[in-house]
């Protein structure tokens, strides 16, 4: 086998599709939680004294860790190698965008890019506020809440327009992310034939919306809660 | 020089090839690995001579001026490859083919070589199979035919409309393998100047890097020449820009004799010329001529509406189509013999009834097939052609027929050869088109391919064996000798001189104006008058080059003008002596129609008690006269005949 | 018609190239763009300036000779044709057109708009081929091959290897190249007995070459003259993959 997954070009893309695919479904897990908390805050913060600083929470998150470095890391020597190959910076003095291309297919990196600015906010906002201070033995964090109580921190995130808006635009440059990364990574790993790349950017588009939604339906539920209009509760 | 020995082998047609295997020398592998051998071009005939020769375990250099072997101009081939398989059990037989061939060349091929041609030719389609060209296939799985003119069964194999494109990359794939291998070196971008001659055998030439002009020797055993056709002669031909008779050209002032040059395929579905500014010609494959159906107007009234764009072709009523080619000709129908239906379209045109503007334009309609089988069934078999023909015309074959009108395409003629295909200069060879052999006066519709590849994979590897086992005492080729020294002086002192001109004329210019002559004189119908014109003509544009041509920059850069310049240098010597071959032919036969030589029906009419020979032409010096000799024409296996295609 | 053309203009691979202008004149719509092209030449040398160089041979579609990024688009701003088959029917009277060399690191430019594709030869040469020798091969039809499988092959060697795909591609990779050689070959039972070989083969060539990787953007396929499909890329991944677990 090799050392193919870090000399070759479609080794590289493999570990970015597996990687991808490990992330896509880490998402459909945190949102299931999230989901959660729309509809009861206390069964919520169940689930977040669950994932606590326990051992296997914390590989799991050492794991993830790992994903987000190996995906951004490979995204970061490929850009370049594909940087170099393309002949610098100014290529052409005309382009154009062909029809059929999509736009996020050009502009994965810079995605990536944004989407780690919001990951690293969202650690700072979420996981500095729980997990960490969970693992350095204290009891409350900087809110002076106790580290278990995710909806509480998400109340008190959300009621801030800056994040949420923060949080939506972070939503949808994900959302851009994975219409193409979802079928991207079955073409590279070679599931796919002219037949089933139609369903599969189909499928690519209903996922990434869901995702989309799904986590906007958080922030934005607890937005309109801070503002008073909890209509779950009424 | 000694007289024409075409060295055929006694004994039965059948048997000759076997025979003449078992007579000659082979060499063996130690030996094969001292010795070197030279291909020019990289078509059909010489990358497969260049990968089975380096098969073989030869040490194989190959010339081409395009940047990569693939771009040959044989990938343009589209129709297909005759095989007599007989795979349709609509009884063809080698026996089959090899008399289409010989009648289809109207008599005036060498029988031993063509019936060489027809008995490998079913080697080529396995041969071909195994190495992965996607021949298109029935539901069984099994290969599918199609037909093409000339012929009364299914015989021809192809890849869509890009047979040539496959069996090509077929040919350059081996080449690849050998280039890996290390068996084969090859020089993309490079163009042969000249051939080198050491103690009257061919050792070397002189080549040029076209990008950087470097000029340089290359010694070898023995050379092979595989540089295709001269059609480009004509300015405006179906053949590539770059296309050429120069190497040819050179190896016939170095002695190789020159046979049948006025033996020109005119094709007679090309894309009609527009205007001025055209630079080459469109063919239209002729297995359109398949499904499609030929004609013009039977009355000048629509002829007048439709020139003037007031009607359009499809609205003509059935019964005011006359379809021509069904109608003189009723047991080929649309599927006679590329000659005879370029004529009729001539005929026809000349009678006042073209359909375009220019008048020079007729019908290829594919109504009935589309009604008979369904558009999806036509844009299957012929979809890219459909899709070719409009985007450069603009207008949609579904919907109207296509205009066509004939075009140069091929060049029958070429370096004579004997039946080892090697010509006068021994350790010469020539393969494919440039040589003359198996085609006579006109070539059969996917013949070519058939016969590039017989002669790269199965002949030459053969017979050049016969000639290099004599060699095996010979030294790698010094190319530090006088001879070279010399060849590569004339090269450098031509260029030197071209640029010395600074004229006025562009080479374009110029090579419209030879074209023209050519076009008019020794086209589709020549006479004497014509004939005797053009050599007057010709030497008159020819003074005009050495005075006035302009080539811009040096020779130390990518130049394409000076490549071009050294092109038209060869190409205004050659067209001189094909107006003289024409001249000297006091007969019709094939793609060589003089208007004085035609039976009442305008069909050609040969002379096979003055002509049944092959006319080989020897140089004999700047200014000088050439001197014709003769092979003689012996047909034992066939008897000669008027050619009949109407029942 | 009459057009402004920038064309870039570069002496050697070596010097630093830059635009120029030039001026044509009544062009007829039913011209082809490289016979535009042969006219401004045509003038310049009448004008005593070097003409300009740019690769073509066989002018209808099939060589893969002739290149030119024009207007932004490899091959011109028509789908499924070569530059040769374009013609100026597809531009307005009075249109300004941009004119330059296709640009890849692993295409260098040799001089004005001819660039080097010898890469994509070595590519081949390192496995881009059926292993058999001329003679002894099996009758062609012993070997059977169901009509989808050939019609897939046939698609995907409809590749004439122009290097519209690299040029278009942001990553200036050649997958869909190399995927067109191997998924034809692929799709044959003659191909498959080297299917794994070819494969690493090629695309360790391939990067060594220094063509960039694929982020299935499809720009490749919208500018492929032949409309080679990227599902020819997913079959390479597959048959790459399958080699390098196989191992």
């Amino acid at each position: 086998m090799g050392n193919f997954l870090t000399s070759s070009s479609i080794g590289k893309k493999f570990v970015m599709s597996i990687s991808g695919c490990f992330l896509v479904l880490f998402l459909l897990f945190h949102l299931a939680m999230n989901a959660t908390a729309i509809f009861s805050p206390e069964a919520y913060n169940v689930i977040c004294a669950a994932l606590g600083a326990n051992w296997y929470a914390v590989a799991g998150t050492a794991v993830l860790a790992l994903g987000v470095f190996v995906h951004f890391i490979y995204a970061l020597i490929l850009t370049f190698q594909n940087w170099k190959a393309r002949g610098g910076i100014k290529r052409y003095a005309v382009t154009k965008k062909e029809d059929s291309v999509n736009w996020s297919s050009k502009n994965m990196f810079v995605l990536g890019c944004i989407i780690v600015i919001g990951l690293v906010a969202h650690l700072y906002n979420f996981w500095y506020n729980m997990m960490f201070v969970e693992l350095l033995g204290e009891h409350s964090n900087s809110f002076g809440l106790v580290p278990t109580d995710g909806a509480g921190l998400i109340m008190l995130h959300f009621a801030n327009i800056v994040w949420v808006i923060i949080y939506l635009v972070w939503f949808v440059a994900l959302w851009f992310h994975l219409t193409h990364g979802l079928w991207s990574m079955m073409q590279t790993i070679g599931w796919n034939n002219n037949i089933w790349l139609r369903r599969l950017k189909c499928i690519a588009n209903i996922l990434a919306t869901i995702i989309m939604l799904g986590f906007a339906a958080v922030v934005i539920v607890y937005y309109l809660k801070s503002l008073g209009c909890d209509f779950l509760a009424a | 020089m000694a007289i024409l020995d075409s060295k055929i082998p006694q004994g039965p047609i059948e048997s000759k090839w076997s025979k003449h295997k078992a007579d000659i020398k082979v060499v063996s592998p130690a030996n094969k690995r001292k010795l070197d051998i030279i291909v020019i071009g990289t078509g059909l005939g010489g990358a497969s001579a260049a990968a089975s020769l380096g098969e073989l375990g030869y040490n194989v250099k190959v010339f081409c001026i395009s940047d990569s072997p693939r771009r040959a101009h044989s990938i343009a081939a589209q129709g297909g490859i005759n095989a007599a398989k007989n795979y349709q059990n609509d009884n063809d037989s080698v026996y089959r083919l090899f008399y289409d061939t010989i009648k289809g060349g109207d008599y005036r091929a060498r029988e031993a070589n063509v019936y060489r041609l027809a008995e490998v030719s079913n080697n080529i389609i396995d041969q071909c199979v195994a190495q992965g060209v996607p021949f298109a296939r029935d539901y069984g799985g099994l290969l599918d035919n199609r037909s093409f003119g000339g012929a009364q069964v299914s015989r021809t194999f192809y890849a869509r409309g890009q047979t040539g494109q496959q069996l090509l990359l077929g040919a350059y794939a081996a080449l690849n393998r050998q280039i890996a291998a290390g068996s084969v070196k090859s020089f993309p971008r490079h163009e042969i100047m000249d051939i080198v001659m050491v103690d009257g055998k061919a050792r070397g030439v002189i080549a040029r890097n076209l990008t950087t002009g470097e000029i340089t020797r290359h010694g070898a055993h023995a050379v092979v020449m595989a540089t295709g056709g001269y059609g480009n002669v004509f300015f405006l031909s179906t053949n590539a820009m770059n296309s050429n008779g120069s190497a040819a050209w050179r190896a016939y002032k170095k002695g190789a004799w020159f046979a049948n040059p006025c033996f020109t395929q005119i094709h007679p579905t090309c894309i009609p010329v527009h205007g001025t500014q055209q630079s080459k010609l469109t063919l239209m494959s002729e297995s359109l001529r398949n499904d499609g159906r030929i004609w013009v107007p039977k009355n000048k009234k629509d002829v007048e509406l439709l020139r003037a764009n007031l009607i359009k072709p499809s609205e003509i009523a059935e019964e005011d189509r006359d379809y021509y080619l069904e109608r003189r000709y009723p047991a080929f129908g649309n599927l006679v013999p590329r000659d005879v239906a370029s004529r009729a379209a001539k005929e026809r045109c000349d009678a006042g009834f073209g359909v375009n503007e220019t008048g020079l334009a007729v019908f290829l309609d594919f109504k009935t097939a589309i009604e008979r089988l369904g558009k999806d069934v036509i844009r299957a078999r012929y979809g890219n052609l459909f899709q070719m023909y409009e985007k450069i015309t603009d207008v949609n074959p579904y919907e109207e027929p296509m205009q066509i009108y004939p075009a140069v395409h091929y060049t029958m003629g070429g370096i004579w050869v004997d039946y080892n295909l090697m010509t006068t200069i021994p350790g010469l060879y020539a393969i494919g088109e440039a040589n003359f052999s198996d085609h006579g006066a006109n070539r059969l519709g996917a013949s070519a391919l058939m016969q590039g590849l017989a002669d790269g994979y199965f002949v030459l590897p053969y017979t050049i064996g016969d000639y290099l086992s004599h060699e095996i005492q010979s030294p790698k080729v010094d190319i530090n000798t006088p001879e070279f020294e010399e060849a590569e002086k004339a090269v450098k002192d031509k260029i030197a001189q071209i640029f010395s001109i600074k004229g006025t004329q562009t080479v374009d210019d110029l090579h419209k104006k030879l074209g023209h002559i050519m076009w008019e004189c020794v086209g589709m119908a020549r006479t004497k008058e014509s004939l005797t014109k053009a050599i007057e003509e010709i030497k008159k544009v020819r003074e005009e080059f050495w005075k006035d041509v302009r080539v811009p920059g040096t020779n130390d850069e990518f130049n394409q003008e000076l490549e071009k310049a050294l092109r038209l240098a060869d190409f205004l010597e050659l067209g001189e002596l094909m107006a003289k071959d024409g001249l000297n032919r006091n007969e019709s036969c094939g793609g060589h129609f003089r208007e004085e030589y035609q039976t009442p029906e305008g069909e050609a009419l040969r002379d096979d008690e003055h002509y049944a020979y092959v006319a080989v032409w020897e140089y004999k010096g700047e200014g000088q006269e050439p001197e014709l000799h003769k092979e003689e024409l012996h047909f034992e296996a066939i008897k000669l005949a008027q050619r009949n295609y109407k029942d | 018609m009459n057009f402004t053309l920038k064309i870039w203009r570069q002496k050697d691979a070596k010097s630093k190239g830059g635009f120029e202008t030039f001026k044509v004149q009544d062009i007829s719509p039913d011209t082809s763009f490289l016979e535009m092209l042969d006219i401004l030449n045509n003038n310049l040398i009448h004008e005593g300036k070097d003409p300009i160089v740019f690769d073509h041979d066989c002018r209808e579609g099939i060589c893969g000779m002739c290149s030119l990024h024009i207007n932004g688009f490899a091959h011109g701003p028509d789908t499924e044709i070569t530059t040769c088959q374009l013609h100026m029917r597809k531009f307005k009277d009075g249109d300004t057109i941009t004119i330059e060399p296709w640009r890849s690191s692993a295409f260098p430019v040799i001089k004005d708009l001819a660039v080097d594709r010898s890469a994509f030869d070595k590519i081949l040469q390192a496995g881009g081929f059926i292993s058999v020798n001329t003679g002894g091969v099996p009758d062609a039809n012993s070997i059977l091959i169901p009509k989808k499988d050939a019609d897939e092959s046939m698609d995907a060697a409809a590749c004439i290897g122009c290097g519209a795909c690299v040029a278009t591609c942001k990553n200036g990779s050649a997958m869909l190249f190399v995927a067109a050689r191997v998924s034809s070959l692929a799709k044959l039972p003659q191909g498959r007995v080297e299917g794994a070989r070819r494969a690493k083969a090629m695309v360790a060539k391939m990067d060594e070459l220094g063509f960039g990787s694929c982020t299935n953007t499809r720009a490749c396929e919208s500018q492929c003259p032949k409309l080679i499909s990227i599902s020819h890329i997913a079959r390479l991944n597959r048959e790459f993959l399958k080699a390098k677990f196989r191992d």
